[in-house]
């Protein structure tokens, strides 16, 4: 496979969500705001990629019987720079964002890939696979969020879309309303791209 | 945070659910519904961890990373601790209860990956919960979490005979079921608040 179609497998048509369901655990919470989501998305993307990386450069050093708790302290600390960067730099969204940043350890997409391609890849390649599932993951949390927010809050990155008028829907700021516009969104791609019939 | 450890509890059950207003341990929970029987006994084992390491953590945390300000490195020592005590346990059921082992001992793995463990030692650290306060959070949070799969999983088993649209099936229905019970549990949310 050339670099393009790895990142395009990766992001797009084996994207993680919607076809494993992989990793909405640690972030369906932040799908509130648009900001929020945006750098969610980053900051899996950067775990994911540099993650990926450095577990497929020292594959053939690490020994079987340790392997899974080698790339999860690998991984952990990608998510340390991530947490300690949006301290340092954003302290606010660190401040919304809450555990939720430390949960990207637990997300299941970073294991995944792991596993699944950086084990057996050359390092170059691992991390464009990992970009691209970091890219399809933020695409889809951006994709509740413009629904979220402009329902929710009538606006979009915190700047009013919607005036006065609009009378704001709380049930979209609510938890259940994640549930839904996933499901939502799993059901059309389903139906539109893959052609899934009876 | 003068909220009692009894009030915690329930609030950590009802109206702060883990899974259904937290989004935590959704990976477990859409995969080993499929079954009433399995979601139990991982439900039990969950309630055991979640509990067992919210009091280990929140040691971890005020005995020895405040001390040695190393506080940077709360995450890989959480990871560890949970992974080394779900190890341990593992051992030991296999070792001294065979019986339970063959029920209960292959969802242990599965645990150390559940996002609903990590979650709520970084929780309890994040809103300053004291030692009491942090088991009877754990020990909620993983009765909440079962009581959602439990439903999850007995709606899923009716719902073998019905007709489903075609892309909703497997996990976008669950996803919507989830959705209903969410909507549920937010009318539990006047009772009290944990935040």
């Amino acid at each position: 496979m050339t670099k393009k179609e790895i990142f395009i497998v990766s992001a797009f048509r084996e994207n993680s969500v919607w076809r494993q369901i992989l990793g909405i655990c640690s972030s369906l919470a932040v799908t509130n705001l648009m900001m929020n989501s945006l750098i969610m998305g980053l900051g899996v993307t950067f775990s994911v990629a540099f993650s990926s990386l450095t577990i497929s450069a020292i594959r053939e050093y690490t020994p079987r019987s340790v392997r899974m708790m080698v790339q999860t302290l690998i991984i952990a600390a990608y998510v340390i720079v991530v947490d300690i960067f949006l301290k340092a730099n954003m302290p606010a969204i660190s401040k919304q964002l809450g555990p939720y940043v430390g949960l990207i350890i637990t997300n299941c997409i970073l294991m995944g890939r792991a596993e699944g391609f950086a084990a057996q890849n050359k390092p170059l390649d691992s991390f464009i696979d990992g970009i691209g599932s970091g890219i399809g993951y933020t695409l889809v949390l951006l994709a509740i969020a413009v629904v979220r927010e402009l329902f929710g809050f009538g606006s979009l990155f915190g700047i009013p879309i919607l005036g006065d008028w609009w009378i704001r829907w709380s049930i979209m700021v609510m938890a259940p309303s994640a549930f839904f516009l996933l499901a939502i969104l799993i059901w059309i791609i389903n139906t539109k791209y893959y052609k899934v019939k009876a | 945070m003068s909220i009692s450890a009894f009030v915690l509890f329930w609030a950590a059950i009802f109206t702060s659910n883990i899974l259904l207003t937290n989004f935590l341990g959704m990976c477990s929970y859409l995969s080993v519904s499929r079954e009433v029987e399995s979601s139990f006994g991982l439900g039990v084992a969950v309630i055991f961890v979640l509990t067992v390491t919210a009091g280990l953590n929140w040691v971890a945390h005020h005995y020895i990373l405040v001390p040695l300000n190393i506080v940077y490195l709360e995450y890989i020592v959480f990871i560890i601790v949970i992974a080394a005590f779900v190890q341990l346990l593992e051992l030991i059921i296999e070792r001294y209860v065979p019986a339970l082992y063959y029920t209960l001992g292959i969802f242990l793995p599965l645990i150390t990956v559940n996002c609903a463990i990590f979650g709520v030692s970084l929780f309890l650290v994040i809103r300053n919960y004291n030692f009491l306060q942090s088991i009877a959070f754990g020990a909620g949070s993983g009765i909440g979490w079962l009581l959602a799969i439990l439903m999850l999983a007995g709606i899923r088993a009716k719902l073998k005979e019905k007709l489903v649209p075609v892309g909703l099936q497997g996990a976008g229905i669950s996803l919507i079921i989830t959705g209903i019970m969410a909507l549920g549990f937010v009318g539990f949310s006047g009772i009290v608040s944990v935040q």
